[in-house]
């Protein structure tokens, strides 16, 4: 019991990272009708937003002292991040909260680049086949990725959670399980972040006019326009708002998975699964499919179900993919006759 | 005027002249050792193969790597259980090659469009993990599948001598020269093969998926099997590209399998010029010269490249071209493989068409005819 437990809130929590960039995957190709294979790219911009503040909030002044020396005989060196010696205790705050205050510096940031991608390259892309779209995209995760690496080198990076939520939560107390169920803190806030996330999304497309316009374009963009509404504009902003979620869904991560250059494609395939599980361009599905194939995942990585059948654990993710698109390749939540051939 | 076929007999010529002598006539570009040469030739059969199905039916397939990776496991098998003779490995490989072809091909053709991408993209990654995971008995996991000594290699046991473990064509080493002899005849003989492909009703019927599938269906034709025989003629080419990888080095490894060497192929096909007969081969000769080039330069032969600029200018130039060398490489390529696509989506093929035109154009002798725009294929 403890084991099935702990496995759905695993999988759950794996779930929320997919369903967060499938997501923008899904909406991007809703509106705009491009395949966009750097998106999994965004999740490790927005990662390394996060490493970034991380960095510039530990900038450390140097002070040597002079009269004290250290074991090694070395004069001792007093090292206090500056941010601490502006604003004392408050700034060590600041530092131990570097994650979450990622998020701030994430959404400008990955706006600016969500929108510069779109009108810069993938503007010119809405008419050409999905094969081309495919490939520009495909070159511009790998440019965006060595950018990446050149400036923060090949190695995983560890991000520390706060110290609030660094332990892990007694989940089989409160649940009434006995003390043997343990869950760390922030991948619980993980899963309640993602599910904010997604909600937020969700009210600004059904319960906001802005939405309603976008939904109504993504019906019939050509009537949208002909009301006069510049319907470009809007979708270039949905297009910077996938790109944000994918970002703060980078940025939250850190603390589960040190990031590196290369999480964002490892991401994407797997992202792009979920998304084709769920029906291209449908958003419900796009969650559902999230959080069934990372519970699904997790659950075939227990050793039980291992024993059963070797190796599922690596390849049940794309087993259900293939199964789903032989027969019913509008996928879960698709729309009829949507990319149905 | 020339036929198409005196035409292709004249490429094909001209194609056989180039890769023979390219040993010496690549030497001013420091690319005429051996090992390079190989390369060049087997990712060129890699992606003339994969041209086959990209370039002719527009199918996108993201999976291509995992042909390669069974090609090289194939031909390593063969290597241990039956002889160190090349000509088994590569049947093996491409045997191999071909029949896992069949059965990705067989389901993922079902769908078009993004979805075949998805999901050949799916079978290769099941394939890499499985062969990182479960398979190992058969793959040797990460290590990696390498020949030995104590191989009982049976054809070999009855002809006396099965102790060699070096990979030979009847007695002659795979080492050096004519092991890129080897790759090298190999290679005029794809090439050759997908000349005749291309130019036959075959070819013709596979352009005509391309242009409009809708269409081929309404007249009555079932674009199922040749679709499907593309796919396999495609996957065998990958396997045999993948077992000279294992001929030049006996050693197969599951990251050939990666969906990031299915990319790799992606990007010498669109470099060079999809559905050319000679694009891809030429774009996979770029990619791996200037992999081999960029990735050597480090910061000093920067320094000394850039030493006439003045110390201050000097620093700020290397580190910002440093950038785009050695580790960086991949970067240069990305950059360029978004600007082809974006600008010149036939790649160098066209590229080289358009200069053409210009000075056709320009020259004497020019008619009207000529110089109309042909739509890139």
């Amino acid at each position: 019991m403890d084991a099935i437990i702990l496995q759905l809130l695993n999988g759950l929590d794996k779930g929320g990272a997919y369903a967060l960039i499938a997501l923008g995957l899904t909406l991007v190709f809703g509106t705009l009708g491009v395949v966009n294979f750097a998106h999994g790219v965004l999740f490790m911009l927005g990662a390394f937003c996060a490493v970034t503040l991380n960095k510039l909030l530990q900038l450390q002044n140097v002070i040597i002292d002079p009269t004290k020396t250290t074991a090694w005989g070395t004069p001792l060196e007093i090292k206090t991040p500056y941010i601490e010696a502006w604003f004392g205790d408050f700034g060590k705050v600041m530092i131990d909260y570097s994650v979450p205050l990622s998020i701030l510096l994430a959404i400008p940031v990955m706006l600016l680049i969500g929108i510069t991608m779109e009108r810069g390259i993938i503007r010119r892309f809405y008419k050409r086949p999905h094969a081309d779209q495919i490939l520009v995209t495909f070159g511009l995760a790998i440019v965006i990725q060595e950018v990446v690496k050149a400036a923060f080198g090949a190695n995983p990076l560890p991000q520390p959670a706060p110290e609030v939520v660094s332990g892990s939560a007694n989940i089989g107390e409160w649940l009434g399980l006995g003390p043997g169920l343990v869950y760390p803190y922030w991948r619980l806030v993980y899963l309640v972040f993602s599910f904010v996330v997604i909600g937020l999304v969700f009210s600004f497309l059904q319960f906001t006019t802005y939405g309603m316009v976008v939904r109504a374009g993504m019906e019939d963009r050509e009537t949208v326009g002909l009301l006069g509404i510049d319907i470009e504009r809007r979708f270039t902003v949905v297009f910077g708002m996938a790109t944000v979620v994918a970002g703060v869904a980078g940025v939250m991560y850190t603390p589960i998975l040190p990031p590196d250059y290369h999480m964002g494609m490892d991401f994407l395939v797997l992202s792009f699964v979920v998304v084709v599980v769920g029906g291209m361009g449908s958003l419900p599905g796009a969650v559902l499919a999230g959080f069934l194939l990372g519970v699904l995942q997790s659950f075939a990585s227990m050793n039980e179900i291992k024993s059963i059948l070797p190796g599922i654990d690596q390849i049940i993710i794309y087993l259900v993919a293939v199964v789903i698109l032989l027969v019913r390749p509008r996928g879960l939540m698709g729309r009829k006759g949507v990319m149905e051939s | 005027m020339e036929t198409t076929k005196q035409k292709d007999f004249v490429l094909l010529a001209i194609f056989s002249l180039v890769v023979l002598t390219a040993p010496f006539t690549l030497l001013p570009f420091g690319a005429a050792y051996p090992d390079l040469l190989q390369r060049f030739a087997i990712y060129g059969i890699f992606a003339i193969g994969f041209n086959i199905l990209f370039g002719l039916t527009g199918y996108l397939s993201f999976g291509h790597a995992a042909f390669l990776g069974v090609g090289s496991y194939a031909a390593v098998w063969s290597f241990k259980l039956f002889s160190m003779n090349v000509i088994l490995a590569l049947i093996g490989g491409v045997l191999m090659g071909g029949v896992m072809a069949l059965l990705i091909g067989y389901v993922s053709l079902r769908r078009s469009g993004i979805y075949f991408s998805i999901l050949t993209l799916a079978f290769a990654q099941m394939s890499y993990n499985l062969a990182y995971s479960v398979l190992t008995p058969i793959t040797n996991g990460e290590t990696g599948l390498r020949v030995l000594r104590a191989d009982p290699r049976y054809i070999d046991s009855i002809f006396g001598d099965a102790s060699m473990a070096l990979p030979n064509l009847f007695g002659i080493g795979m080492t050096g020269l004519s092991g890129f002899y080897f790759c090298a005849v190999v290679l005029i003989g794809v090439f050759y093969f997908s000349i005749c492909i291309m130019r036959s009703p075959f070819g013709m019927k596979l352009r005509g998926i391309k242009t409009n599938q809708v269409r081929m269906n309404y007249t009555g034709f079932n674009t199922r099997p040749y679709m499907l025989t593309a796919f396999v003629i495609s996957g065998m080419y990958a396997g045999l590209a993948g077992s000279l990888l294992a001929v030049t080095d006996p050693l197969a490894g599951a990251e050939r399998m990666q969906w990031t060497a299915s990319g790799e192929v992606v990007l010498m096909t669109i470099l060079g010029g999809v559905g050319t007969l000679i694009g891809p081969f030429v774009g996979a000769v770029i990619i791996k010269y200037f992999e081999n080039i960029f990735s050597a330069i480090n910061e000093q032969t920067l320094h000394s490249v850039f030493s006439f600029l003045p110390e201050g200018l000097q620093n700020a130039v290397v580190s910002i071209t440093g950038l785009f060398v050695g580790d960086g490489w991949q970067l240069t390529l990305g950059l360029i493989f978004v600007l082809v696509v974006v600008y010149l989506p036939g790649g160098v093929m066209e590229g080289v068409a358009r200069i053409g035109r210009i000075f056709r154009s320009n020259g004497p002798s020019s008619d009207g005819q000529t110089a109309k725009p042909q739509p890139a294929e």
